[in-house]
C-alpha cells in the first residue's frame, strides 16, 4: 500500500482519473440537457458505441483525429434525430425506446466492426497538450495541465453549459418545457422544438463521449464502452440535474476506477480481490443514489411525461 | 370609433352528434366585464376555444378591435392582445415570479423584466415579489403572478376563467377591485364563473349559455340569483335546499385532539377536536391545502394517524383499516372522485358493487353473484338519479355530476351511520348539485351524522348546522349556522384570531 502514497504515483493515479472521468463527463452534460427539457434518453450508452465505432473507423482510414471526434459528433445528432422522432413525434414510452436505441447501438456498432474492421488495429490518441506556465506548476501541472485537448473540452462543457441553462432564453425554454410543459406552451415557446434542440444537444454530447472514448483509448472493440453511458444517466441524478454536479460525479468515478487499476498494477489487490474491487465505482454509484434519493424535489417535474395539447 | 372591441357574430360549431355552439353571439366592450356563465357543456369553453384558435367555428366571423381576429395557438392569440388566466395556473412551479414573466418573451435580461414588473405591479396594487419561487407563493400570489404575466404582454382583453374558486372572501373582494381598476383602463374582461352572487358584484353585462345557445343576455341590475339559475338550468332551481328541523342525537363521530401527517413530512393536521352529532351536519369551511384532505383521509383510515384517537359510532378506529373504518359505519365521498371515488375505467355497475361484493348477499366461495350484484344496480341507477345509457356504461363517459351522484349512491346505500362529503358538488352542474344537497339533507333526517367539507361557502352555509372553519390543521372556531356570517367565516378561513 506504501507504493501508493507516493507523490508521483498519487500524481499520475489523479492525471489518470481526469482521462477516465471525460466520457463520463460528456455523456452526462448531455444527458443533462436533454432530461432537463424532461426527455430521459436510456440509450446514451448506444448512442456512445455507434459515434465510438465511426470515429474509430473514420480515424483508421483517414488517419485524421479530428475528423474522427467530428463523425461522432455527426452520428451523435443523427440518432438524437431518431430519437427526437420516437418520442416528440410518436411519443413512446421514453425509458423502453431509450433501451431499444441501446440495443440498436451495441448490435450495429458490433456488427459493422466485425464486418468493416474485423481484426482490431490501433490508432493514434491525441497528443497531451501542456498548458502554458500552468502546466508547469509541480505537480499541479501535471494533474490539470497537462492532458489532451477532449479532456479540456469537457471540463469546458461544464461552465458553458450552466451558462447556457441559467442565463439564456434556450436554457430558460429548456428548463420550463421540463419542469411545466403547459405553461410554457401557453406563453408561446414551442415544446416541440425546445424539446428537440435539447435531444439533439444531449445525443450529439454523447456520440463525441464514445469518440473520445475510442480515440483516448486508441481502439475499438465490441461493447467498447461496458454501460459508461448507463452510469451517465445516473451520474445525472447524482450531480442533481447540475453541470457542476455531473462533474464531481464524473470525476469521482475517474478517480475511483483509476484507483482500482493502480492497485492493481501495484500489486496491492490481487485475484479475486481485484475482481471484487473492479465493483467499487459501480457499488459506491448505488450508495450515493440511495443517499441522494431523498432530493428528488431536484428532478424535472415533467421528466419522461410527453406533452400533448389537449383539444 | 365604436367602443365594441370583441365581437362574436353566428359562431356555430359542430362536433360529432352534439351542436357545442348555436348560432351565438358575443362581445365584449372596452372598459366592461362582461361575465359567461353557463353549466358545464353549456358551451362556454368551445366558445373561449374558437376565440384563442385552439378550434375552428364551422360559422360565424370574430372581429377583434376592428379586424377580423386570425389565430391558431394561445401564443398567436397574445401576440395579437388577448390574455388567459387559465383556472389551472400556468406557472413554472421552480421559476421565479420574474422567470415566469419572461418566459416565451425571447428576452434573457431579467433585471428589465423585474423592473417593468415592479411598475406594473405597483401601478395595479397586484403585490407580489419578483424574486419569489413560484412554489413558495400562496395561491393568491400566483394568480397575481398570472396576470401581471398578462398585463405585461399588454394584453387588451383578458378572459379569466373561473378565477374565485381558490381565494377567500376577502381576496374575492380585493381581487374585484383590482378586475375593475384593469378594465377602467380601457381593457375588456371576459368573466367566466357559476358563482352567482360573484357575478352579479362583478359584471356589467352577463351572458348565460345553455346546451350551446344564448338562453339570455342580461345585466345584475335587471335579473335575480334565481333568474340566471334559472337561465342556466331551463328549470326553476332551488338555490338553497330547504331544512326541515332536526334535533340532534348524540355524538356519533368524536375526534379527539388528532393529529395527521401531511405528503411533505410536516403536520397537516393539528390536534382537531369535533364532534358531529347524528342527525347533523358540520360543515369544514376553509380554503383548499388547509388540512381538510388529511384529515378525512385520516377518519377514513386512509392516512396514519399521529396522535389523537378517532371515535366511529362509539368504536375506537384510530388508525384502523379503511375496512375496519367502513364495518363501523362510515361512508366516504372523496374529494377526488376519479381518482378515489370511482376507477374510470370501469362499468356503472362495477363501480357499485366495490363497496360489497364480498359480503354474503354478493357472494359466495368467492364467486360474485352477478345476477343479483345487476339488479341492485340497477335499482339504485334509478333511484339517485344516475342518468347513464346502461349500466355497463364505462364511468368516465358520464357527466361529472352523474359520477358523483353514483358515488353517493354506492356510499349511502351501504347505510352509514357517518358520512364524510368531501367536496360534494365541485365541478358538478347546478341541476345534480340541487339534488346531491337534497341528499345530504335526506341523509341527516335519518338520523346520519354527515361532516360536509367544502372550499364553497355557500355550499356549507347552505347545508350546515355548525360550521367548522380550518386553517393551517386547526379547527380556529366551531360556529352555529345562525351565528354565521359570510365576513367572519372568510375572516377565520385567512387566519384571522376569533
Amino acid at each position: 500500500m506504501s507504493d501508493f502514497f507516493t507523490l508521483s504515483v498519487l500524481v499520475a493515479t489523479f492525471a489518470s482519473g481526469m482521462r477516465l472521468a471525460t466520457p463520463y463527463l460528456l455523456a452526462a452534460l448531455g444527458e443533462t440537457i436533454g432530461q432537463r427539457s424532461g426527455v430521459l434518453n436510456l440509450g446514451v450508452d448506444g448512442v456512445m458505441l455507434l459515434g465510438a465505432f465511426f470515429a474509430y473507423w473514420t480515424v483508421l482510414e483517414t488517419d485524421s483525429r479530428l475528423l474522427g471526434v467530428a463523425v461522432g459528433l455527426g452520428v451523435g445528432l443523427t440518432m438524437g434525430i431518431a430519437y427526437a422522432i420516437v418520442t416528440l413525434v410518436f411519443k413512446a414510452e421514453q425509458g423502453i425506446s431509450g433501451i431499444g436505441i441501446y440495443l440498436f447501438g451495441l448490435g450495429i456498432s458490433e456488427l459493422l466492426f466485425l464486418k468493416q474492421v474485423g481484426i482490431p488495429r490501433g490508432i493514434p490518441s491525441f497528443d497531451d497538450l501542456k498548458i502554458p506556465l500552468l502546466g508547469d506548476i509541480p505537480h499541479i501541472g501535471n494533474m490539470f495541465f497537462n492532458h489532451s485537448m477532449l479532456v479540456y473540452l469537457a471540463v469546458l462543457m461544464v461552465p458553458v453549459l450552466t451558462l447556457v441553462v441559467n442565463r439564456t432564453t434556450l436554457g430558460l425554454n429548456i428548463r420550463a418545457v421540463g419542469e411545466s410543459p403547459e405553461a410554457a406552451d401557453s406563453l408561446g415557446v414551442s415544446v416541440f422544438r425546445t424539446r428537440a434542440v435539447a435531444i439533439l444537444v444531449g445525443n450529439g454530447l454523447a456520440g463525441l463521449a464514445g469518440a473520445a472514448l475510442t480515440i483516448e483509448l486508441g481502439t475499438f472493440q465490441n461493447n467498447l464502452t461496458n454501460g459508461i453511458g448507463f452510469i451517465a444517466v445516473a451520474l445525472v441524478y447524482f450531480g442533481a440535474w447540475r453541470p457542476v454536479g455531473v462533474l464531481a460525479g464524473s470525476l469521482l468515478y475517474g478517480l475511483i476506477t483509476a484507483t482500482v487499476t493502480q492497485w492493481k498494477t501495484l500489486g496491492i489487490v490481487t485475484g479475486a480481490t481485484a475482481s471484487l474491487t473492479t465493483m467499487a465505482p459501480a457499488v459506491l454509484t448505488v450508495i450515493a443514489l440511495a443517499i441522494i434519493a431523498r432530493r428528488a424535489a431536484d428532478q424535472p417535474a415533467a421528466l419522461t411525461v410527453p406533452f400533448s395539447r389537449d383539444g | 370609433m365604436t367602443d365594441l372591441m370583441l365581437e362574436m357574430r353566428g359562431i356555430t360549431k359542430r362536433f360529432p352528434g352534439v351542436l357545442a355552439n348555436d348560432s351565438v353571439d358575443f362581445d365584449v366592450r372596452r372598459g366592461e366585464v362582461h361575465t359567461l356563465l353557463g353549466e358545464n357543456g353549456a358551451g362556454k369553453s368551445t366558445l373561449m376555444k374558437i376565440l384563442f384558435g385552439l378550434y375552428a367555428a364551422d360559422e360565424g366571423t370574430i372581429d377583434f378591435e376592428g379586424e377580423p381576429l386570425q389565430v391558431d395557438s394561445p401564443a398567436a392569440a397574445i401576440e395579437a392582445g388577448i390574455g388567459m388566466i387559465h383556472q389551472h395556473f400556468m406557472l413554472v412551479p421552480t421559476f421565479t415570479v420574474t422567470e415566469n414573466v419572461a418566459l416565451g418573451l425571447g428576452t434573457a435580461d431579467m433585471d428589465q423584466v423585474r423592473e417593468r414588473l415592479t411598475g406594473l405591479s405597483e401601478t395595479y396594487s397586484l403585490d407580489v415579489d419578483p424574486d419569489a419561487l413560484i412554489w413558495q407563493l400562496a395561491v393568491g400570489e400566483r394568480q397575481r403572478v398570472e396576470i401581471l404575466k398578462a398585463l405585461y404582454r399588454d394584453a387588451r382583453l383578458l378572459v379569466l376563467d373561473e378565477p374565485t374558486a381558490v381565494l377567500t372572501p376577502q381576496e374575492v373582494n380585493d381581487f374585484f377591485v383590482t378586475l375593475r381598476q384593469i378594465a377602467d383602463d380601457g381593457r375588456g374582461l371576459i368573466f367566466i364563473s357559476h358563482k352567482l352572487h360573484e357575478v352579479m358584484a362583478l359584471s356589467d353585462r352577463i351572458t348565460v349559455l345553455r346546451d350551446g345557445r344564448v338562453s339570455g343576455s342580461t345585466t345584475p341590475g335587471e335579473t335575480s340569483r334565481q333568474q340566471l339559475a334559472q337561465m342556466m338550468v331551463g328549470r326553476p332551481v332551488k338555490l338553497a335546499p330547504d331544512k326541515p328541523p332536526v334535533t340532534a342525537g348524540e355524538s356519533r363521530l368524536e375526534l379527539k385532539n388528532l393529529s395527521v401527517m401531511g405528503d411533505r413530512d410536516a403536520l397537516a393536521v393539528h390536534g382537531v377536536d369535533l364532534s358531529v352529532a347524528a342527525g347533523e351536519i358540520v360543515g369544514v369551511a376553509g380554503v383548499s391545502g388547509n388540512g381538510q384532505r388529511e384529515l378525512c383521509e385520516a377518519v377514513a383510515g386512509l392516512r396514519p394517524v399521529t396522535d389523537g384517537t378517532v371515535l366511529l359510532d362509539g368504536q375506537d378506529t384510530t388508525g384502523a383499516s379503511p375496512r375496519r373504518c367502513r364495518a363501523s359505519g362510515l361512508a366516504f365521498v372523496p374529494e377526488e372522485r376519479m381518482l378515489h371515488g370511482a376507477v374510470a375505467q370501469f362499468s356503472v355497475n362495477e363501480n357499485l358493487m366495490l363497496l360489497n361484493h364480498d359480503s354474503q348477499e354478493y357472494s359466495r366461495w368467492g364467486f360474485l353473484k352477478l345476477p343479483a350484484l345487476r339488479e341492485r344496480a340497477g335499482r339504485l341507477v334509478e333511484h339517485y338519479d344516475v342518468k347513464t345509457p346502461s349500466i355497463d356504461t364505462a364511468t368516465s363517459a358520464l357527466s361529472g355530476g352523474n359520477i358523483q351522484k353514483l358515488i353517493m349512491a354506492r356510499e349511502l346505500s351501504a347505510e352509514p351511520a357517518v358520512l364524510i362529503a368531501a367536496q360534494p358538488t365541485r365541478g358538478v352542474d347546478i341541476g345534480a348539485a340541487e339534488y346531491i344537497h337534497e341528499r345530504l339533507i335526506a341523509q341527516r333526517e335519518q338520523g346520519t351524522a354527515v361532516l360536509v367539507v367544502s372550499e364553497d361557502l355557500d355550499e356549507v352555509l347552505a347545508l350546515a348546522d355548525r360550521v367548522a372553519v380550518m386553517f393551517e390543521g386547526r379547527i380556529v372556531a366551531v360556529i352555529d349556522r345562525s351565528d354565521c356570517t359570510v365576513e367572519d367565516l372568510g375572516l377565520l378561513m385567512a387566519g384571522a384570531q376569533p
